[in-house]
């Protein structure tokens, strides 16, 4: 039976067992896949197939299929690259952040959130390394030997530090997701009836048995991951706006940018978890997990970054106003009123403006306005990083280089592919993968006995159990 | 040589630590105990040690943390120097973000890596699992029989009076 507390929400509804928890999750993964995941996929693969062509037009004509000039270098590229990473800080800061807050409520979405994350980061790897040229020299960013005909690399770049900041960020996320995993697919093996999934799963699940003494070493790692991944994910956006604030641009060259970028992913990073949750829960029948009490947490925190995000933009215009210096002013009067305002204004309505709404209750809780919303802090978050990249280029310094940006069909198709690329993945791994994590959800639980264990009472655990979770006993 | 071993299988957590803590006072020695979540104070009635792993993590980002140091001052500042933006050639503040990165990279990689050592953890089509439902609902508690020794028929009293739902046999071939 369960107690519900008369102040919390519960984090699960509906009163589930624990085997009604390995029920759910795991009938996505082993019922055939349904009508909807499959157009679904159909949709998906298109838009890789897009991301395809336009790679290997990309590759084998250059990047002049581009519309990048002399003077806007990079433009849509790195804008994609950035969007894609800063979607790819939710999965980690759900994981790792939330849970040294302990806030339990994170259980039910840190699966999808890092699953999210890894695609968004394989997606945003692909810009930078298209952006090269010549990708199968891409090993060049290492730190080779001078036999492969290049000198060491430059520590002093910050292109260089965004070398080591994503592929640590990547291997880490993968390891905590994988971890993560292993008991879950350890479920699945020993319900799996088929030959091949039987296999599959007991190789993916690393002869996983639930000893208590792996549990117990699996919660310490578990703890340590989130330690060290909380300051990593911090790092990694930090580090991707040394990119522009090492330079000696207008609008680019500014303190404020650290903050300003961690913010700003977190917000698109918590959005697309919204997106993607939204659907997920609907489709997959997951209802009793992912509730109503997730996405108004969730949307408290896009309100709580999405005005540090405001702030910070202001802050901006304030400050090139207040430097007295004259390229700075015109880089902020440009973007707000130059040739792109129509960017500027569209960041600033959906960053800024929409996300105010989730003042409102109703508004948090209701999941047609949430799904919107998010959708619209997406595209606001999209235009953030072209109004930063592309206005800050076009009009520099020199006004004889000065110079307009427009996409070309490849730009726009290796944009478009990545879209398909994420979702290929993501369906993919709805579809193989569970979707929750069951060992987490079941340890939230607590849905049995009224037995009180008198020792367990005394110790630390007890009492954060006591005293965090939505169900106890009645005494 | 196949083992034996008598299962108690519990179907609540609470129950389960009430039932390890009453039989580990009996003298009984638990081999061991199959849960599918971590059940919180399980160690301290099974007397599991704290876990050393945070030591092998704090190792192994100093490891990276060394190795990140040492990489980047020998290349930019002895094996082939050069000035860039009129910069020292050992310009500790530009190498903090490398040197973070491979601390961190060290310290997780070096301590999940231990762990599956450690806890034997490996790809393999081998399982041995006790009882399949532990992975899903079930708390499953181990206790080896020794011909001779062990006394089959008071041991399956003594997990049905601590609240054991069902109590079955297993052998295992090693």
């Amino acid at each position: 039976m369960q107690h519900v507390s008369p102040i919390r929400e519960p984090l699960v509804t509906g009163g589930k067992t624990y085997h009604d928890i390995t029920e759910d999750v795991c009938r996505q993964v082993e019922a055939k896949p349904n009508v909807r995941w499959a157009a679904a996929l159909a949709v998906a693969l298109v838009g890789l197939a897009i991301f395809i062509y336009s790679v290997y037009r990309t590759l084998w004509y250059g990047i002049g299929e581009w519309g990048l000039n002399k003077t806007v270098g990079w433009a849509w590229d790195i804008t994609n690259f950035v969007w894609w990473v800063g979607i790819g800080h939710a999965g980690t800061l759900i994981s790792a952040i939330l849970l040294l807050f302990r806030q339990k409520w994170r259980t039910s979405i840190n699966r999808a959130a890092e699953a999210m994350t890894i695609f968004a980061v394989i997606c945003a790897a692909m810009f930078p390394v298209l952006h090269m040229g010549r990708p199968w020299l891409a090993y060049w960013v290492l730190p080779l030997p001078n036999t492969f005909g290049s000198l060491w690399v430059n520590f002093n770049s910050p292109l260089l530090w965004d070398v080591f900041a994503i592929s640590t960020y990547f291997s880490v996320s993968l390891v905590f997701w994988y971890i993560g995993l292993i008991p879950d697919f350890a479920t699945i093996r020993d319900r799996a009836t088929g030959p091949i999934a039987r296999r599959a799963y007991a190789l993916l699940s690393f002869g996983w048995t639930g000893s208590a003494k792996h549990w117990s070493r699996y919660e310490t790692v578990s703890l340590i991951l989130a330690g060290l991944a909380t300051p990593l994910v911090l790092s990694v956006h930090t580090i991707v706006s040394f990119d522009f604030a090492t330079s000696v641009i207008p609008g680019w060259h500014t303190t404020i940018f650290p903050p300003y970028f961690v913010a700003g992913a977190i917000f698109s990073g918590f959005a697309m978890v919204l997106t993607l949750m939204i659907i997920t829960r609907k489709v997959f029948y997951l209802e009793d997990y992912i509730t109503l009490e997730h996405i108004e947490s969730m949307n408290k925190v896009i309100i709580l970054t999405g005005s540090i995000v405001g702030i910070a933009y202001t802050t901006e215009f304030f400050i090139a106003w207040y430097s007295g210096v004259e390229y700075e002013q015109y880089a902020f009067i440009n973007r707000a009123f130059g040739p792109y305002w129509w960017a500027y204004w569209s960041m600033m309505t959906c960053n800024v403006i929409t996300p105010q709404l989730f003042w409102f209750r109703k508004i948090r809780r209701s999941l047609t306005a949430t799904f919107i919303i998010s959708i619209f802090v997406n595209i606001g978050m999209w235009f953030e990083r072209f109004v930063i990249i592309v206005t800050s280029l076009h009009r520099d310094y020199l006004p004889s280089s000065w110079a307009m940006f427009s996409p070309t069909i490849i730009d726009v198709g290796v944009y478009v592919g990545t879209i398909g690329l994420f979702f290929t993945l993501f369906l993919l791994f709805c579809k193989f993968f569970p979707v929750i994590n069951m060992a987490e959800v079941k340890a939230i639980l607590k849905s049995s006995s009224e037995v009180k264990h008198p020792k367990s009472a005394a110790t630390m655990h007890a009492t954060d159990k006591d005293l965090n979770s939505n169900t106890h006993h009645n005494e | 040589m196949n083992k034996k071993f008598i299962l108690g299988i519990y179907d609540d957590e609470d129950v389960l630590l009430t039932a390890i803590e009453n039989i580990r006072a009996g003298g009984t020695k638990i081999y061991d105990v199959f849960s599918p979540f971590p059940v919180h104070g399980i160690d301290d009635v099974l007397g599991i040690k704290r876990s050393r792993l945070p030591i092998v993590a704090f190792f192994a980002g100093l490891t990276g943390m060394s190795f990140a140091l040492w990489m980047q001052i020998w290349m930019m500042g002895f094996d082939w120097p050069m000035i860039i933006g009129g910069k020292p050639h050992i310009a500790l503040p530009s190498f903090i973000p490398v040197t973070f990165e491979l601390t961190v990279l060290f310290s997780a990689f070096g301590m999940v890596i231990t762990f599956f050592i450690v806890s034997k953890l490996k790809p393999s089509m081998k399982v041995n699992v006790f009882d399949k439902r532990s992975t899903d609902d079930k708390f499953v508690m181990a206790i080896e029989v020794k011909e001779g020794v062990t006394d089959v028929a008071a041991l399956n009293d003594l997990l049905r009076s601590n609240g054991a739902i069902e109590v079955n046999e297993k052998e295992v071939v090693k």
